[in-house]
């Protein structure tokens, strides 16, 4: 009897050794969507913190300042002044990185994977899904002037006095560029969440078919209430309500 | 029915595409939309025209062969395959777009022709399972439970004709890749590769040039087989759960 022969139809089984985790994580478009869905939780539960602490300012000056400069002090001993701060900073300044590095590198890849379009426009998805890219930066030049107004007073509008956010706040959005820069920001932030902690979900693995209502409220429910709790401020400052 | 059509006419690979505008008479509303376009074709070959390329097979809507672009959907606008799409579903007098897979991973072979290769290459990099060749095995050999069994057979309904990427935004696979990952991946005899399969059929679906996903669910909506969105969900979880139990080194 002869050798049966085989019939080799597949690649051949890689035998070569395979890299690490980091660098799977970075080659792999799957990898940098995770990269993507873990920087936006950390901005996002970032946010949720710094909404609720934005309402503070409700209660008048003397909370809002003490709640800022408690911001600094906070983690005292074991942490020296402000270092938690900046702790969160530096989280923070890697997660926008990470995120916006994997978006640029994921929409460039994108756009080549379709170089001709199609004559006959197709259907579009919803809103908030398909200004992600532009929205997300809107984002990031938001957080630049944001930072350059009430963190640095570079380009504040009234005299910036460092220690004192309740006055910086209310001068901020005392002028009418203030208010429209904010709340656009503060709009786009909310339909970005709207889709992108709905997709988070989905490039952890978290969503099912059971789960995916439940998901889907819940990143509604958030992007709504996040956008009102920000928006709650400058509208405080117009009404008069904070002055 | 009288039907205008704007068809894409290319000549081979390299050489530029238009849009051709045909006008086709004495269209049954029980044609199918190829059975239309075999209309065109005849009486093309009759002007001594070149006839339109299109691929196609099976004609009953599972082999998975057909890949039209109607009217900027992909397999048109009845969610089923183009060969399965009749003209009852179009009006007398109507302009209709019909284009090629548009994808950097599908170039062009000839007006409505794609090459689709680059979905052979994701499942020679591990679309299979490993399995003793011979006799067959005793059916009861491998108890499947009735609902991976299910699961399996949802995902094991993808034709591969590509609609996911035609539909994208992106020109991304990852419906494809993600229902063949989990039609093997739910079942004991897809086990032993489990880890590997799914990391080496996204690197090669990253390496052909495909987008990635952005969970627009256009893929989802446009499959004439179904798939559902969250099948990349899962496929997902497994690439994750993959990267850290895949032995290194």
């Amino acid at each position: 009897m002869s050798t049966p022969t085989v019939c080799a139809m597949a690649l051949a089984t890689r035998t070569d050794r395979r890299p690490s985790t980091a660098r799977t994580l970075w080659d792999s478009t799957v990898g940098k969507k995770t990269i993507m869905a873990v920087s936006g939780l950390f901005m996002l539960l970032y946010l949720l913190v710094h909404m609720f602490g934005n309402l503070k300012i409700f209660f008048g000056p003397g909370q809002f300042n003490g709640y800022a400069h408690w911001l600094r002090t906070v983690g005292e001993p074991f942490l020296h002044y402000e270092w938690a701060l900046w702790i969160i900073r530096v989280v923070l300044v890697a997660s926008v990185v990470a995120h916006g590095v994997c978006a640029y590198q994921l929409s460039r890849r994108d756009l080549r994977a379709r170089p001709v379009g199609y004559a006959h426009r197709p259907a579009r998805s919803g809103y908030a899904t398909r200004t992600m890219r532009w929205g997300g930066v809107i984002l990031g030049l938001f957080v630049v002037w944001h930072l350059l107004d009430l963190t640095t007073g570079t380009v504040h509008s009234g005299g910036f006095q460092p220690g004192h956010p309740y006055q910086n706040v209310v001068d901020t959005f005392s002028t009418w560029y203030g208010d429209v820069i904010y709340i656009v920001a503060v709009l786009a932030l909310g339909m970005h969440v709207r889709h992108g902690l709905w997709s988070a979900a989905q490039t952890l693995g978290a969503g099912s078919v059971t789960r995916d209502r439940f998901l889907k409220i819940t990143a509604n429910a958030l992007a709504l209430v996040l956008a009102a709790g920000f928006i709650a401020v400058p509208v405080g400052v117009m009404s008069g309500i904070v002055s | 029915m009288r039907i205008v059509l704007r068809v894409w006419r290319q000549k081979n690979a390299e050489a530029p595409g238009a849009m051709t505008t045909y006008e086709v008479d004495g269209v049954s509303p029980d044609m199918s939309f190829l059975e239309m376009l075999d209309t065109l074709n005849e009486r093309l070959t009759l002007e001594g025209e070149e006839p339109v390329a299109f691929d196609h097979d099976c004609r009953e809507g599972i082999c998975g062969a057909c890949s039209l672009v109607i009217n900027g959907e992909a397999h048109g606008p009845e969610r089923t395959t183009s060969c399965q799409l009749h003209m009852r579903s179009f009006r007398d007098g109507d302009v209709i777009d019909v284009e090629p897979w548009r994808a950097a991973a599908f170039p062009v072979v000839r007006d409505l022709v794609v090459d689709r290769s680059a979905f052979d290459r994701i499942i020679q990099a591990g679309g299979y399972i490993s399995v003793p060749t011979g006799a067959a095995p005793e059916a009861h050999a491998t108890p499947v439970p009735k609902a991976a069994a299910d699961l399996a057979f949802e995902h094991a309904e993808c034709i591969g004709c590509g609609a996911c990427v035609a539909a994208c935004p992106n020109g991304s696979a990852m419906l494809f890749t993600s229902a063949k990952v989990n039609h093997l991946g739910v079942l004991p005899q897809g086990a032993p590769e489990r880890e590997t399969r799914v990391l080496d059929m996204v690197a090669q679906m990253d390496a052909e040039g495909f987008g990635g996903c952005t969970l627009t669910g256009a893929c989802a909506t446009a499959c004439p087989k179904s798939i559902p969105l969250m099948s990349i969900t899962a496929m997902n979880k497994e690439w994750l759960r993959a990267t850290r139990k895949v032995p290194r080194g």
